[in-house]
C-alpha cells in the first residue's frame, strides 16, 4: 500500500489521517475536503487520478495542519514513528513538511527496524532534512527542481535558500549538478529533475531525458512539481521501477498540461483533470521506457 | 524593505562593522518569525546585526540566526526581554556562518514574467502587476503564501516575511523585491 504524507495550510486542521478519495470539490481524506490547488493535496489528486489508470487502490494519508511553524509537520512526524511499526507499506511519499533533522532521524529508523523497508520518495521540504540529514542515499527517489537540484549539489546547503551562488541554478547545468550531488552523495538512489528538460538520473548516471511535450506555461504553475510526484508515487506503487517510473510520470504530466492549454495565471486542477487521459496515452506508448530498470 | 538580507549579502561573507570574527555572537530563537522580530527590534536600536545561516552543530532545519556583536550581550538581552522575546542560545561565532541567497532569474512569458530566487517563483501579469501564481518551495507555509498573494498586485500583495514562517517565506519575499524592483526600474 502506498502512503502519502505532507500538510495542508490550515492551523486548525490538526491530524488528519485516513484513506484518499475524489470529491467533487477536490479531495477526501479520512471524510474531511481538503480543496485542490497546490502543495500536498494536488499531489493526492494526481495520485488518485494516475492510480484510476493503473487500477490501484486508494493511496493512505497522513496529512497535518501548518503554515510554516511546525506544529502540524511534528503531529505528522509522531504519528508516523508511533504507527510505522504496526502498518505495511510498500511505498512513502513524503511531501510539503517542515525540516527537521532530528524527527528525520527517528522516522528512518523507525523505517531502517521495519521487517521488510518500504521504497522511500521525497520531496519538497521533507527532501531538504533528507538532504541535511546525510542519508539522501537510503531514498529510493527525490524528486528536485533545478533551484533545488543545485541545492543538493552544494554540500554545505542546510536549505536552497542558502545554496552558494557559485552554483548556478542554470538548467543547461543540469548534468553537473546532478553528478555533484551524487558525488557528495547528497542524492537519493533515482533523481527526477523537473525543469524545461526533465532529467531522469540513477546511482550517478542520466538514463534518460524528457522534452517533449514542451509546455513552458507549466513552470510558473503552482502544483506542476507536486503533481509530478504524485503521478510517480503512483506508478513505483503499481510496481513499475523507479527510473521508468520517472520518464513515464514527466511523459504524463507534460501531456497532461498540453491537453489542459493553460497560461501563466493558469491553476494545476486543470492539469489533474486530464492525468487519466494523458497517462493512458504515454503507457500506450510505453514500449521504449520499459526496459529502463533501476 | 527586506533591507537586512541585501545589505548582508552586498556585504559579502564580512562581520558586523562594530565587530572582529572573535567577538561575533549568534543569537537562536524558536523560529524563523521570532528571528525577523528581534531581527527589526535591534536594528531599531542601532546595533550591527544580521541574519544569517546557522553553524552546522545548531542546525535543526529550516532555522536562521542572527548575528550579533558578542560585547552587547547584556544590552541585546534586555532589549529582546522588554520586546517580549527569548532567545533559546547565545553562541559565540567560532566559524563562517552561511550566507542567504542574492541570485536571481527571470523568465518572460510575454504578458508575464516570473523571477525565481532560490527554490521560489513568483510570477506576475506585467500589465496589471497582478501576481498570478506562485510555485516551487518546499516548507509549508508556501501554500498558505500562494494563497494569501495570488489575485492580489505587487503592490498589494502581503510581506511573506511579516506573515510566512520559513526560509522557502523569506525567499518568495526576495522574489516579490525584485519583482517590484523590476516593475519601478
Amino acid at each position: 500500500m502506498l502512503l502519502l504524507i505532507g500538510t495542508v495550510p490550515d492551523p486548525d486542521c490538526g491530524l488528519v489521517a485516513g484513506e484518499a478519495a475524489p470529491d467533487p470539490a477536490g479531495i477526501r481524506v479520512g471524510g474531511v475536503r481538503f480543496p485542490v490547488t497546490r502543495g500536498t493535496p494536488a499531489l493526492i489528486a494526481a495520485c488518485l487520478a494516475a492510480g484510476r489508470v493503473l487500477g490501484s487502490p486508494p493511496p493512505a494519508v497522513v496529512l497535518g495542519g501548518d503554515i510554516g511553524l511546525g506544529g502540524g509537520s511534528r503531529l505528522v512526524y509522531r504519528h508516523l514513528v508511533e504507527t510505522l511499526p504496526r502498518a505495511a507499506f510498500s511505498v512513502l511519499t513524503f511531501h510539503y513538511l517542515q525540516p527537521d533533522v532530528d524527527w528525520h532521524n527517528r522516522i528512518l529508523l523507525t523505517l531502517e527496524g521495519l521487517p521488510r523497508r518500504p521504497q522511500l520518495i521525497a520531496d519538497a521540504g521533507y527532501m531538504y532534512a533528507a538532504k541535511m540529514s546525510g542519508e539522501a542515499e537510503r531514498y529510493d527517489l527525490f524528486t528536485p527542481d533545478a533551484g533545488e537540484l543545485a541545492f543538493l549539489a552544494d554540500e554545505q546547503a542546510p536549505h536552497p535558500f542558502y545554496t552558494r551562488g557559485f552554483i548556478l541554478h542554470e538548467e543547461q547545468k543540469v548534468p553537473e549538478l546532478i553528478a555533484r550531488a551524487f558525488r557528495h552523495k547528497n542524492a537519493a538512489r533515482c533523481l527526477l529533475v523537473k525543469g524545461r528538460v526533465d532529467f531522469v538520473a540513477c546511482e550517478g548516471r542520466i538514463l534518460e531525458t524528457v522534452a517533449d511535450p514542451c509546455v513552458a506555461a507549466l513552470e510558473p504553475i503552482g502544483g506542476t512539481g507536486d503533481s509530478l510526484t504524485g503521478i510517480v508515487s503512483a506508478l513505483v506503487h503499481a510496481g513499475w521501477p523507479v527510473a521508468a517510473s520517472c520518464g513515464i510520470a514527466a511523459r504524463a504530466n507534460r501531456e497532461a498540461g498540453r491537453l489542459a492549454d493553460p497560461s501563466p495565471r493558469s491553476g494545476v486542477e486543470a492539469l489533474i483533470a486530464r492525468i487519466p487521459e494523458a497517462l493512458r496515452r504515454v503507457l500506450d506508448s510505453a514500449a521504449p521506457v520499459r526496459h529502463i530498470q533501476d | 524593505m527586506f533591507g537586512w538580507l541585501k545589505r548582508g549579502a552586498s556585504r559579502g561573507g564580512e562581520a558586523p562593522p562594530a565587530a572582529t570574527a572573535a567577538e561575533r555572537g549568534i543569537l537562536v530563537f524558536e523560529n524563523t518569525s521570532e528571528v525577523i522580530r528581534a531581527e527589526q527590534r535591534l536594528r531599531d536600536s542601532g546595533r550591527p546585526v544580521r541574519v544569517m545561516g546557522p553553524p552546522p552543530e545548531i542546525r535543526t532545519g529550516c532555522d536562521l540566526v542572527i548575528e550579533f556583536p558578542l560585547i552587547e550581550e547584556l544590552a541585546v538581552r534586555r532589549l529582546l526581554e522588554e520586546a517580549g522575546l527569548q532567545p533559546l542560545q547565545v553562541v559565540p561565532v567560532s566559524g563562517p556562518l552561511l550566507k542567504p541567497v542574492d541570485l536571481f532569474q527571470v523568465k518572460d512569458f510575454g504578458d508575464f514574467l516570473m523571477i525565481r530566487a532560490a527554490n521560489m517563483k513568483l510570477t506576475f501579469e506585467k500589465e496589471t502587476r497582478r501576481i498570478v501564481n506562485v510555485s516551487g518551495g518546499g516548507c509549508p507555509d508556501v501554500p498558505y503564501l500562494a494563497r494569501e498573494l495570488v489575485g492580489k498586485t505587487l503592490e498589494q500583495a502581503p510581506e511573506p516575511r511579516r506573515i510566512g514562517h520559513t526560509l522557502c517565506g523569506y525567499a518568495l519575499q526576495l522574489a516579490l523585491e525584485e519583482s517590484r524592483r523590476r516593475c519601478s526600474s
